[in-house]
């Protein structure tokens, strides 16, 4: 009885699966383009300014531009799962490191050519900075138990202004080529760095949930703290790490964005980076109020709204009314991931699940 | 007294009633506006002394009251709304280009102002309280939708010209009893702009619905616990829908109030209010996951978080980076009281 | 409808996906009777009450409320509500954040605003005519549990309601509060209001109630009047089988004499938690169980949260096997092989979300560290293997925990401490609120495990299941030790006596 269960309820179950709702939204996306237009999805490569050959075309545009947020969406993920609330932080986080990072290659001076320390030098410095602050946000949240939109609002109004407090103000230039590697291409390689650096990402974090028990750990303690803490488990220090593993994901995704020009303005880098990281997140079909997380679910969702950016751009949506029609688009998908509606989805078609029932058994 | 019923072991000695959550948040928000504003005045003296400058900081702020209240009202219930500050800002370029482009005159603009207001918190209200979707995904699509609509309507900044409006965007209303000598020894009255008088009518008009109203104390029960609530027999999803559409109805007025300051239409408008708005709620005590908050506190937030910002400004500290990281680090000082006050209570 | 009915219901059906919860089932409630309607757990009586409160709405059968013509659909609470039926449920489903006057009366009445001059002077009375001891304008979150129960009664009384519906109010109440309760209920009852009334305690149905109406697997068994029923044939009409489990426990307490006399697996001098508990000494041996007993709140459960670690320890000596160790957080307890199962199983025990296998292997995942985690197909085995030994009823082991029975969650917590291997077990009331043959089972498994050389400390508010599972009682009141009972005077009137404290303190 139990087999013609599972075998009726197929249907309702890929309703109910968790990447149903981001797996269609991609499909969907697809399916416009390739209707509307199929040369969507050409890729040819083109020579650049410095004479390279490289790939260009709209998808490995998505996959280029998705990075900065495809890399935050995980690190959101996990604070999400962990504390059961969302940093607003990491737009403003983000300009922090590329300021830091830029800081330190021009040494203090308004326009470099030449990198004036090591690169890695750089991005360790630039790591460990958005540490801290991730480590000062998870505090806030894990030792002084304020919820998480509220504890990062303090980041979020201050990011920015300490982002140009550490360049004193001014924007410097970073003329030498190697720093934008980073944001570019490396010489010789048609793809860009960015979907590298992603992949590096993702495959750091797969590991880290496969040889750590971080995964098991974060989502005990998402869904009930008290009990994972009678369990052994250390539930603010999770929470607290949750943050900091968050804060590393920002040094990367700023980096990339700041690597990208070779230059920063502080009040416009990274814009709005974080509503579109949280939304990512609940695409991916997670719970905002935390608990089980699915880390496939945000870095599609993450895609998605890239796809859906890059797309909109093509059919010459002005860049400022963009949001417009990603809320339409937004609204559309949440309507239809809502409880109730796919409670009404998945009666529609009980009919037919019924009459599965009867010819099985 | 019988045995065994615990809170009575403490005896009757402890007969003294205990605060709640509201009133001691809120006293310490008010003491420390009042501290501010005192320090200020002996340690800056300055502008502080003139009544002027604190009429000053109502005149700027009179649609970020109105934000803010409608703000905690759905943070009381458990929600959140991040897109009135958009809103405010789609509001002031409709109000703008309908009297500059179409001749509309301001009672129309008024009809026009709470219409969209209105017409969002039905929308939003429904898709959380109904659809039951997180109010902050919710929000953000309404942040998003707003962002885009403005600039859609126009991208460029539309100065108001129309006589009817700008008469009343002038008008002044002096503060009988309040005023100061300027240089030249001349009394000058203290003024408030009409926006202000209307702000605070509004917020003094929600504070007596929250407060003694059966549909307010709603408001608390279900952001209290919304499963109790429902028990209770409180229709949940009414409540919070009506909260929603509150708030969104609130940023309308906000949007009206906001235009009648700056008398223009501009993309860059409110920006960021939805988080001062959220930030002035949580200085003024209401806390994000429902169920504690008062509106006069949420008024003193504002004021506070104003009032912050002028102190910085005096001390020459004038670059807007320092602006914002004293922001940023009052709201760290006001969460860590709360935090540890209210960590303090619950261990007794 | 019959004659003297306040309610009546008919066929009563509810289906969820996969599961008949309740099948044909009738149910009558007279005007002035206290209704018991008992089952074991999974039986369908929250499904029968939610389906009257309109928490559910019933897929087929006839309701019939007094004083209302014809067939009645009930879709919300507050429908309920306003035909005269209350409900008070196990859980406090009242607002914390509000004050006591308004938890009374919120969503009563009509107009816009609250009368708030009348309302609290009107819940002062009520309040005192009830003899419950808080006051009007405080706020219900810093009143007791127990009050906060009270309250939820008295609102309830106060609706002038004609079926009063109480679902396990008892359980976190003291004795004399019970008793309160109680006096309360016969008043009600005298007035006419028909009462139905659900609880896992035997002794109270005896004690208050008229009828009793047994339900098994969603079906009706049938209804009787209580001189009708005798005690053993309502357990064995709920369980449906005869009573020979019980019996055979008995007999196997017997073999317990083995217990190792030599050093005490885990010693405590002066423990004393920030809960606030008199210092205390304690000890147990190899293969011995032993028991916490008093009243609610009399700190019973604190003690062990202190040994295990669970509340801050602020003073006192531990020894584990004659060594000095120290507990200063779960872990370290975990770490010297101490298992415990607490109280609140929602709230401390079960991670609802995660899986069965997930909440089984955690405790040992957590003790094998952060870097080691156990394989897929290890955590698999491990979890396979317990679901099968404890007879854990499950779809699968990916089934989220919390979609399981009372019991049964118990059970996965049960199979969490048992595949750590703990030397010491403490189980703190594992069987409150779960059926009785997966009581049986816990209590068979208790004594198992100390024949195999584990120790047990076990807690119950049931002194039977004590007596029948422990070697020894440690009696607590108002928070300190007050006696320990051994060999002889392990008898139901000694440990009561204890209990009381007649010796005139």
């Amino acid at each position: 009885m139990m087999k013609t269960k599972s075998e009726g309820g197929f249907f309702k179950k890929m309703v109910r699966h968790q990447l149903f709702i981001p797996l269609l939204a991609l499909l969907l996306l697809v399916l416009f383009n390739l209707i509307m237009d199929p040369s969507f999805f050409a890729v040819t490569i083109k020579e650049n300014s410095l004479g390279n050959g490289v790939l260009t075309g709209n998808i490995i545009s998505v996959l280029d531009n998705a990075s900065e947020l495809v890399i935050l969406s995980i690190g959101m993920t996990l604070v999400t799962a962990a504390s059961g609330g969302q940093d607003i932080s990491v737009g403003a986080a983000m300009a922090i490191a590329g300021s830091v990072m830029l800081r330190m290659a021009c040494g203090g001076q308004t326009t470099a050519d030449i990198l004036q320390s090591p690169l890695i030098l750089c991005f360790l410095v630039c790591v460990l900075v958005s540490m801290c602050f991730g480590a000062f946000n998870g505090a806030l949240v894990a030792y002084f138990k304020i919820q998480p939109m509220v504890a990062t609002l303090i980041l979020f109004t201050a990011g920015r202004s300490i982002a140009a407090w550490i360049n004193k103000n001014e924007l410097p230039i970073m003329n030498d080529l190697r720093f934008k590697y980073a944001g570019t291409f490396l010489p010789g390689v048609p793809i860009p760095t960015s979907i590298f650096i992603t992949i590096l990402v993702i495959v750091i974090f797969v590991l880290l949930l496969k040889f750590t028990t971080l995964g098991l750990f974060t989502q005990a303690v998402g869904i009930n703290s008290g009990s994972s803490r009678l369990n052994g488990i250390n539930p603010q220090f999770i929470k607290f790490l949750s943050y900091v593993i968050l804060g590393v994901c920002v040094a990367f995704a700023g980096y990339i964005r700041v690597a990208r020009s070779g230059s920063i303005n502080y009040s416009r880098i990274a814009e709005n980076i974080e509503m579109d990281a949280i939304l990512a997140v609940a695409l991916g079909g997670n719970a905002l109020a935390g608990g089980k997380f699915n880390l496939t679910g945000s870095v599609i969702g993450a895609y998605v709204i890239q796809f859906l950016t890059t797309t909109l751009y093509k059919y010459h949506v002005p860049s400022t009314a963009l949001p417009a029609y990603k809320a339409v688009v937004v609204i559309l998908l949440v309507v239809l991931s809502s409880p109730y509606i796919r409670e009404k989805m998945s009666k529609l078609k009980n009919p037919l699940v019924k009459k599965e029932k009867k010819e099985v058994s | 007294m019988p045995k065994g019923i615990k809170t009575d072991k403490n005896g009757r000695l402890k007969s003294r009633p205990q605060m709640n959550d509201t009133n001691l948040l809120l006293t310490i928000t008010i003491a420390a506006f009042f501290l501010m504003y005192i320090g200020a005045i002996v340690f800056l003296g300055g502008s502080f002394t003139k009544p002027q400058n604190f009429m000053n900081i109502l005149n700027n702020n009179a649609s970020l009251i109105v934000l803010a209240s409608g703000m905690s009202i759905v943070m009381i219930t458990g929600g959140i709304d991040i897109s009135v500050g958009q809103l405010t800002c789609l509001v002031c370029m409709c109000s703008a280009v309908f009297l500059e482009k179409y001749n509309g005159n301001i009672f129309e603009v008024v009809l026009i102002s709470l219409g969209i207001g209105l017409a969002y918190g039905l929308v939003q209200g429904f898709l959380v309280a109904y659809l039951e979707i997180q109010p902050f995904i919710v929000s953000l699509a309404g942040l998003f939708f707003a962002k885009g609509m403005t600039t859609i309507v126009s991208k460029e900044p539309v100065r108001v010209t129309n006589e009817g409006f700008l008469a009343v965007k002038n008008a002044r209303v002096n503060v009988p009893g309040l005023g100061s000598y300027n240089k030249l020894g001349n009394y000058v009255p203290a003024y408030v702009e009409p926006g202000v008088i209307i702000a605070l009518v509004t917020v003094i008009i929600l504070y007596c619905v929250l407060r003694w109203t059966k549909l307010g104390r709603n408001f608390y029960a279900v952001g209290g616990n919304s499963q109790s609530a429902n028990m209770l027999g409180i229709n949940v999803k009414r409540t919070k829908f009506i909260a929603h559409v509150l708030c969104s109805l609130m940023a309308g007025l906000g949007g009206l109030l906001y235009f009648l300051h700056v008398g223009s239409g501009d993309v860059a408008n409110a920006a960021g209010d939805e988080m001062n708005a959220i930030a002035s709620s949580i200085i003024g005590g209401t806390l994000l996951t429902g169920g504690v908050g008062n509106l006069i506190g949420t008024l003193f937030g504002v004021l506070g978080l104003n009032t912050i910002k002028r102190i910085v400004a005096a001390l020459g500290f004038d670059q807007a980076w320092w602006t914002n990281i004293t922001v940023a680090a009052m709201i760290c000082i006001f969460l860590l009281i709360q935090s540890i006050v209210l960590a303090r209570k619950n261990k007794k | 409808m019959r004659e003297g009915a306040v309610l009546e219901m008919r066929g009563i059906s509810k289906f969820f996906p996969g599961v008949k919860a309740l099948q044909n089932v009738d149910f009558t409630l007279r005007k002035g009777e206290i209704h018991a309607l008992m089952g074991e757990n999974g039986a369908g009586k929250s499904t029968l009450i939610k389906v009257l409160t309109g928490v559910y709405e019933k897929d087929e059968g006839e309701v019939y409320v007094d004083g209302i013509n014809g067939s009645v659909h009930i879709h919300s609470p507050h429908q309920a509500q306003s035909m005269g039926i209350s409900t008070v449920y196990q859980e406090i489903t009242l607002c914390p954040n509000l004050t006591v006057a308004e938890n009374l009366f919120i969503s009563r009445g009509r107009g816009i605003f609250n009368n708030w001059k009348e309302m609290n002077r009107k819940a002062g009375e009520i309040l005192d005519s009830l003899g419950i001891p808080a006051k009007p304008k405080q706020q219900l979150g810093t009143c007791s549990i127990a009050i906060q129960q009270m309250v939820a009664i008295a609102r309830a009384v106060d609706m002038e309601c004609k079926i009063l519906i109480l679902d396990e109010p008892t359980s976190s109440l003291d004795e004399q509060e019970v008793e309160k309760l109680f006096g309360l209920m016969r008043d009600l009852k005298n007035k006419g209001v028909g009462i139905i009334f659900v609880t896992h305690f035997l002794d109270q149905v005896y004690e208050v109630c008229d009828r009793i109406t047994v339900l098994r697997d969603g079906q009706l068994v049938g209804e009787y009047a209580i001189e009708n029923l005798p005690r053993v044939q309502l357990v064995s009409k709920m369980l449906g089988k005869e009573l020979d489990d019980m019996a055979s426990i008995k007999n196997e307490n017997d073999a317990e004499e083995a217990i190792d006399k030599g050093t005490p697996v885990f010693e405590a001098e002066g423990l004393c938690s920030s809960a606030d508990i008199r210092p205390f000494d304690f000890e147990i041996h190899k293969g011995e169980v032993n028991g916490f007993t008093g009243l609610l709140g009399s700190g019973r459960s604190e003690c062990v949260r202190a040994i295990f670690g669970a509340d801050r320890v602020t003073a006192g000596k531990l020894k584990m096997n004659g060594k000095f160790v120290r507990i200063r957080k779960p872990l370290d307890a975990m770490k010297l092989g101490i298992g415990y199962l607490p109280e609140d199983r929602k709230g401390d025990g079960i991670i609802g979300d995660l899986s069965v296998r997930d909440n089984i292997i955690l405790a040992l995942q957590v003790m094998k560290g952060f870097f080691r985690p156990i394989s897929r197909s290890q955590a698999e085995a491990m979890a396979d293997e317990y679901i099968k030994l404890l007879e854990i009823k499950t779809a699968s082991a990916d089934t989220p925990v919390k979609s399981l029975s009372g019991g049964n969650q118990q059970k996965v917590i049960l199979a969490r401490w048992l595949l750590t291997n703990p030397k010491y077990l403490i189980l703190d009331e594992p069987t409150r609120g779960i059926d009785i043959g997966t009581k049986i089972d816990i209590q068979k498994l208790v004594l198992k495990l100390a024949e195999e050389g584990k120790s047990v400390t076990f807690i119950s508010s049931e002194i039977d299941e004590m007596l029948r599972t422990c070697s020894r009682l440690i009696v607590m009141r108002d928070r300190k030790v007050v006696g320990e009972l051994s060999g002889e005077d392990l008898t139901q009137t000694k440990v009561m006596a204890t209990i009381a404290g007649g010796d005139g303190k």
